[in-house]
């Protein structure tokens, strides 16, 4: 999580368009429910963490959700299709275009927009979290993939259930 | 909160109306009638009669206020409160509402307010009990204008609370008639006492979430532990808390706190993975199994102990997930689950990872505790649906007697012995 990492290049026009295909797929795969694809996004080893602004600014530690490294992003997925009691629903994601803060050692430090909405049988879409991705993203064969993803998101309290990844 | 709508006139008179007009169902405890989730006289008879009462409702923990002028904002019941560290290290709290003009005066979440605290909209100042201490032209300007001469500020401040602290942990109450907090939480003192155990702690951090159900139906899911060995496949895949494991249900004198107890097992036996069929899954394996590495922390054998302690607050000790579980009611149909997450000031850095790993059981996106939020959504659904609905409670027979065993509602008729006597109904 160094935000303030002096910047020692700067991504090509190459390297931003495969920034925003991560980003815009990852999305994808959780939209349309291809839960399986998620944890290929990232790096064996890689941080996944949602956070609440309060946390974040207090520095404490706890998140709604922490996966240290794709097994345990694993165990969510299955937890999400075969464990969890949950209304049916639909969640789609927002996520602006990728913001690049420079790069370090070869891993690009990314931000980017994201809002979460839900969408209930018989209710009207309601909004789940707005948020920060906080992304430490590296080159990985012919495109990138996550090193770090720690999603901060402002309003400390979510409405009912928080049943995905954002 | 901005979209919570205000309590106005028409409901809190219709308390009254409701006690007059509303009869629990023969049956006594065995039956729940389904209109006190829905009803909004009887919602305005419970902040009065049981949040504005004689008990102590949990407000905050005092690792959050460590310096003079430290502050949280809380609730009790529904309304704001503000609790603070005064100089003489005791601790204070009262309402948000200034003296003046009723201002909800502390509008950030927490802070420090060394100086005290003053009110945006005309200045009037206060000390950290929450007393006046000045007033802005009280004496007018150049002889014109200004407060009566004979207005004093003497007893003029935000209204005060009663406050109880045992071992880190922060209470409150409204009414100074309240028994003193041991006596309160009479038998289950060494329950409390075995979490909180005098050493300091350490916050970790806070989720919230806003469930839209009713808030006694958030406090009888922790006092029902039939509900845990058939619905949460990830408890009872994985052994954390299962009706075939050595358990006990109890309660305190009155009926109102009570602890589930239990202990983690390992494969299911014949008779118990018969009746969980639908939801064990023996096959279930986790690729990562550091989230369940649980190390012991407490005497004796029990590895889960989840309190109730009325009237908002559930102790959550399950494997090494701590926390404190607050209810906010915010209406018949809705309340909010402030969760804080902690541990001990003393903890190891593994220690702390091992509890942000568990966490993940638990709070508003929990492998555990979403398909509680979601289940209590549906139930106030259906009960919204039909508020004549007398709801069934004799899973472990009719009696409100502690149990040592987890096939039973026996705390929920417990709840309902002592909240018909406390709403008189």
């Amino acid at each position: 999580m160094s935000a303030t990492a002096t910047p020692t290049a700067w991504p090509t026009l190459e390297e931003r368009l495969m920034l925003d295909d991560l980003l815009q797929a990852c999305a994808a795969a959780l939209d349309e429910q291809r839960y399986d694809d998620w944890p290929g996004f990232f790096r064996d080893d890689a941080l996944y963490r949602i956070v609440p602004k309060e946390n974040h600014d207090l520095g404490l530690p706890l998140a709604l959700l922490h996966c240290e490294g794709r097994g345990m992003m694993a165990d969510r997925v299955t937890a999400i299709k075969e464990a969890a009691m949950i209304r049916p629903r639909t969640l789609r994601r927002f996520v602006t275009p990728a913001r690049v803060l420079g790069v370090r050692d070869g891993v690009l430090e990314v931000r980017a927009n994201v809002l979460l909405v839900e969408t209930l049988h018989d209710q009207l879409t309601r909004i789940v979290l707005s948020g920060v991705h906080h992304d430490r993203v590296e080159r990985h064969g012919g495109g990138m993939r996550f090193v770090e993803r720690v999603c901060v998101y402002d309003s400390l309290m979510l409405p009912d259930s928080v049943v995905e990844p954002v | 909160m901005n979209d919570t709508p205000a309590r106005d006139d028409t409901i809190a008179a219709d308390a009254d109306g409701a006690r007059a007009r509303r009869r629990w169902p023969p049956g006594a405890w065995t039956r729940i009638p389904a209109w006190i989730y829905t009803d909004p006289g009887i919602y305005a008879l419970e902040q009065q009669r049981i949040f504005e009462g004689p008990s102590w409702s949990y407000g905050a923990l005092e690792a959050e206020i460590p310096e003079t002028g430290d502050y949280v904002l809380t609730s009790v019941g529904e309304k704001s409160v503000v609790v603070v560290r005064d100089a003489d290290g005791s601790v204070r709290a009262f309402a948000n509402n200034c003296a003046h003009r009723g201002v909800a005066f502390v509008r950030r979440p927490r802070g420090r307010a060394a100086e005290g605290f003053t009110c945006p909209y005309h200045q009037w100042s206060y000390d950290l009990q929450g007393r006046t201490t000045g007033i802005p032209f009280r004496r007018g300007y150049k002889g014109q204008g200004g407060m009566p001469p004979d207005f004093s500020l003497d007893g003029r401040g935000a209204p005060p609370l009663q406050v109880a602290r045992r071992h880190g942990v922060i209470f409150l109450s409204f009414d100074p008639q309240v028994e003193p907090l041991e006596a309160y939480l009479g038998s289950m003192l060494h329950y409390f006492d075995r979490v909180f155990d005098g050493r300091r702690l350490q916050v970790l951090g806070y989720t919230r979430q806003r469930i839209h159900s009713n808030w006694k139906l958030m406090f009888e899911n922790l006092k029902d532990p039939f509900h845990a060995s058939v619905l949460h496949v990830f408890l009872i895949s994985f052994g954390l808390f299962r009706m075939d494991q050595p358990s006990a249900v109890e309660m305190d004198a009155t009926g109102r706190h009570s602890a589930l107890i239990s202990r983690r097992g390992g494969q299911a036996d014949e008779a118990a993975a018969r009746e969980m069929k639908n939801n064990l899954r023996a096959e279930y394996r986790l690729q990562d199994p550091r989230l369940l590495e649980v190390v012991r922390e407490y005497p004796g054998e029990a590895t889960v102990v989840m309190q109730t302690i009325w009237p908002n607050l559930i102790v959550q000790q399950q494997s090494n997930t701590l926390a404190m579980r607050q209810i906010v009611p915010r209406g018949p149909g809705v309340f909010d689950l402030n969760w804080t997450f902690f541990g001990y000031a003393d903890d190891t850095p593994e220690m702390t990872q091992r509890r942000i790993r568990q966490a993940n059981l638990m709070g508003p996106a929990g492998l555990v505790s979403v398909d509680d939020s979601e289940v209590l959504v549906m139930s106030q659904q259906g009960l919204q649906d039909h508020p004549d609905h007398d709801l069934v409670v004799e899973m472990g027979g009719r009696d409100v007697q502690d149990q040592q065993h987890m096939i039973t509602e026996v705390a929920i008729r417990a709840f309902y012995k002592h909240y018909i006597e406390v709403m008189g109904l």
